[in-house]
């Protein structure tokens, strides 16, 4: 139990600048700290037989950016793009260091200054489901925010499951 | 020549003196070789020798030689090289008892010369080992032994400075060592190039130990060097007191023949040689002559033993090419060293440019412009950008031959332990190849190199009962073929026995025993994981493991190998790669909304097919038939998953790839073109996607799938 508590302790969202994105009817917030660009929707060249949650990958000044479609990789429903569709690009830690990411949201909100106060620890329906990737609930103007953990929702193993497709 | 010294040299000694250097070395710098510094050297030489630090004393000896000898020459020594000498004995001289007992755990703020230490001994080290080769064919070579004595020099100095005691002495010895040579005191026979050699190994390994302190942080892992050093003192002691009256008694007997030869060494180098010769074993059958430069005649000769029959074929055979040419292009005063890291980011942002031109050139408002001058501005603004692109590239390009460098070391070393006479041959050595492919290419190629030399080159009796010459012949060369770079290996050993392959491949279950197959195609079964024709299993090769890795390697590289072999004759690899991995020829596909970009080297035709031309296997497989021909056809839409504009054969496009030796037809909708791009990693996350080797950003932007050829034909297979 107590084990457990400090774990969690170790992903609780910190006081900070986060930024607010919105998908579907929900609004999730991850830390301006890695965002490295907000960039309007563009064509993405889709991989063949790569995860379904997985769009393709995008040039980015040179670059070649992956790029992940959250709704997707949340389970929500897809949707038409509209003129407020962006790319997220983000700056992600894993097992081989840093690397940038881009998410596709509905739109982007606008940058929040939370304080601990507002923070709340992520939320707890008593099963072990997905919600690992939730470092806590932020409360702000009667209106509630998803803090993502944007490491763990896009972390390697969840992005490495390929395999050729029998024909 | 020991010089341990244990005395702990005031520091304020340690700074007079180094006053005194600064002084001397700015006398130098404005009064030139006119300036007699020699008092103050002498009076530091002296002043150190009291204190007991005697390799200051060594080093300020040394230098006064040097000025002695020659003036003009010990000046410019002096200058460049032997005021951070001076200072870093003295920095040494001081540090030694005041760092020994605190053992040299973290390097503080030194970590960035460190770094750099290790790059700069790093690269004197192949120097050294390249040149030590090019000594053992031309013992009289005096501008290598040059060479190779700067370079410990070097790192000598270097590792005092940081205070690297067991670098320093390792390099100090083998400097001994070599200054012998240098005045002649000391033959360079093989045993000498043994140790040297070894020498260079430990250093090599004392390096890894220090850059991997210095990653980890750990205490740094000092090896043991007394044996090694005690090696290299026993190499000067005898010949150090014998070799001193100038006519060596040993040489009596054989001088006649051998004078003969030393001429011809010595003649030898006027002459232009495209090849280059190497006598790889066994050396210490040779006899080895050391002439005077000035008389060649009348040549110094130590015959270390008693030539065997074959030696004095053997002893005729040092050829080499002329070393000064070889030395221009070591010696690289005009260059300067750039990270991989910002190369690679140059040509990122130099394909961009590509891109951006490409993109204003094709705009539509720029389409309609007639005016002459802008749009003779554009064409010139497209030619720079594309020269700034080839320049771009250029950069990451390195002569093979330090490749081969590391071959002719290992062939020297395993036929010396399989007992086996090899010459290695090179050509092509200033053939330019990117940096990348070159690094990755080492391993596979040292690999086939000691499986020619392990299975391909039959034992020296063999080969003389099959009515060859003893002495076996492994040829390396490079040149360049159709924008790919070709690297061949053969040897003249026996050859591939394709029934014993084949009967080996039926027992370990690779192929079926009615299997129809080329000779060509059972020689590729070797390449096949856990495939070992070897009866016994030695050090060097045998286990089985290697040539798929081999392969594994070479395609990674967006290579290919091909055999060729003749029973009794040799074996020749070829390996096919492209001459950099960062641009390829590529042709731009498309199939529904999606574009893919097609390797221009695997691709031999395009057509589009004949309803009657096609005919299916079985209802699933299809076939189609050109020029009586019949080749698979792959449809490509089917392999990715994706939509098709047309699912008929015959509306779209066949293109006709080459994979391993094997043909199939790939069907695509439509053909955009040909286009050079710049070849970028997917990236981590689709490190494992199948069926492409990367992507490119295409001229408009967007980005385009590299198709890997060999991964789409096996999806077919599986």
């Amino acid at each position: 139990m107590a084990v457990e508590m400090m774990e969690r302790r170790g992903h609780v969202a910190q006081a900070g600048k986060y930024l607010i994105f919105e998908l579907g009817n929900e609004e999730f917030g991850t830390s301006v700290m890695q965002v490295r660009e907000i960039m309007k929707m563009q064509e993405v060249t889709a991989v063949p037989q790569s995860p379904h949650f997985v769009q393709g990958v995008i040039n980015l000044r040179g670059r070649i950016v992956p790029v992940m479609n959250l709704r997707r990789k949340f389970g929500m429903p897809d949707q038409d793009y509209t003129d407020r569709t962006c790319i997220v690009v983000l700056r992600v830690q894993t097992d081989d260091g840093e690397q940038s990411v881009g998410i596709i949201v509905d739109g982007v909100v606008e940058v929040l200054l939370l304080s601990q106060d507002d923070i709340e620890d992520r939320p707890d329906f008593g099963r072990e489901t997905a919600s690992s990737h939730i470092r806590g609930m932020a409360k702000n103007k009667g209106k509630v925010k998803i803090l993502l953990d944007m490491d763990r929702v896009l972390s390697s193993e969840e992005l490495q499951s390929f395999g050729m497709a029998e024909a | 020549m020991s010089q341990q010294s244990n005395t702990l040299i005031a520091s304020s000694t340690q700074d007079k003196w180094k006053a005194c250097i600064d002084e001397l070395a700015s006398r130098l710098m404005v009064e030139g070789s006119d300036a007699d510094v020699a008092p103050e050297l002498r009076s530091i030489a002296q002043e150190a020798a009291e204190q007991g630090a005697s390799s200051c004393a060594e080093t300020a000896n040394k230098l006064l030689a040097a000025l002695d000898a020659d003036r003009e020459s010990g000046t410019a020594y002096l200058l460049k090289d032997g005021i951070a000498m001076l200072r870093a004995s003295i920095d040494a001289a001081g540090a030694q008892t005041s760092k020994s007992s605190s053992a040299p755990s973290s390097f503080g703020e030194d970590e960035e010369l460190v770094g750099d230490f290790l790059v700069e001994a790093r690269e004197h080290l192949s120097t050294i080992e390249g040149q030590l080769l090019a000594l053992e064919r031309s013992p009289s070579d005096m501008e290598a032994i040059h060479a190779v004595f700067r370079a410990f020099h070097t790192i000598k100095g270097l590792a005092g400075f940081l205070d690297f005691q067991v670098i320093r002495e390792v390099a100090h010895e083998v400097e001994t060592i070599l200054d012998l040579a240098r005045n002649e005191k000391l033959v360079i026979e093989s045993t000498v190039i043994d140790v040297v050699l070894e020498s260079g190994d430990f250093l090599q390994t004392e390096l890894s130990s220090v850059e991997q302190s210095l990653q980890s942080g750990n205490p740094l892992a000092i090896g043991n060097h007394h044996p090694l050093v005690a090696k290299i003192r026993s190499l000067a002691a005898p010949p150090a007191t014998e070799a001193a009256p100038p006519p060596p008694k040993k040489a009596a007997k054989p001088k006649a023949t051998k004078k003969q030869a030393s001429v011809e060494t010595v003649s030898q180098p006027s002459e232009e040689r495209p090849e280059e010769t190497v006598v790889a074993e066994p050396i210490a059958a040779e006899p080895i002559a050391m002439p005077e430069p000035s008389a060649p005649v009348a040549a110094k000769v130590a015959a270390v033993e008693p030539p065997p029959a074959a030696a004095p074929a053997a002893a005729s055979a040092p050829r080499s090419a002329p070393p000064a040419k070889e030395q221009g292009r070591g010696a690289d005063t005009n260059s300067v060293r750039v990270e991989t890291a910002k190369l690679d980011h140059l040509m990122d942002v130099v394909g961009e440019i590509v891109v951006a031109q490409s993109l204003i050139r094709h705009n539509p408002v720029l389409a309609l412009a007639a005016d002459s001058r802008l749009l003779g501005d554009l064409s010139q603004l497209a030619r720079v950008t594309a020269e700034v692109q080839r320049a771009t590239m250029s950069m990451r390009m390195i002569p093979v031959g330090q490749l081969f460098q590391r071959v002719e070391r290992v062939i020297r070393d395993l036929s010396r332990k399989a007992g086996k006479l090899v010459v290695l041959e090179t050509s092509g050595v200033d053939t330019e190849i990117d940096k990348t492919v070159a690094e990755e290419l080492a391993d596979p190629l040292l690999h086939m190199v000691r499986n020619s030399v392990d299975h391909g080159i039959e034992m020296q009796a063999d080969r003389i009962a099959a009515g060859k010459s003893a002495e076996a012949r492994i040829r390396l060369s490079a040149h360049h073929q159709s924008g790919q770079i070709l690297i061949e290996i053969s040897d003249d050993g026996r050859g591939l026995d394709s029934a014993k392959i084949r009967r080996k491949a039926e027992e370990r279950q690779l192929i079926s025993p009615n299997a129809q197959l080329t000779d060509t195609e059972i020689y590729q079964l070797i390449f096949e994981p856990g495939f070992s024709t070897a009866e016994k299993i030695t050090d060097v090769s045998g286990r089985g493991v290697g040539m798929d890795v081999v392969r594994r390697n070479v395609e990674k590289l967006r290579g290919r190998i091909e055999t060729q072999s003749t029973k009794g004759l040799g074996t020749t690899f070829q390996l096919k790669l492209p001459l950099t991995l960062a641009i390829i020829d590529g042709l731009v596909v498309e199939v529904g909304i999606n574009r893919y970009i097609i390797p221009l080297s695997g691709v031999r035709e395009t057509f589009r097919p004949r309803p009657d031309s096609l005919f299916t296997v079985e209802g699933r497989d299809e076939m189609v038939l050109v020029r009586e021909e019949l080749m698979p056809v792959v449809r490509l839409y089917e392999r990715l998953g994706i939509e098709p504009r047309t699912t008929q054969p015959s509306e779209g496009l066949l293109v006709v790839l080459e994979s391993e030796n094997k043909r199939f037809c790939l069907l695509i909708d439509e053909l955009r073109g040909k286009q050079e791009v710049v070849i970028k990693s997917l990236g981590e996350v689709f490190k494992d996607a199948p069926g492409f080797s990367g992507c490119a950003v295409l001229g408009d932007g967007h980005v385009g799938l590299i198709l890997d050829i060999d991964g789409i034909y096996r999806g077919r297979r599986r």
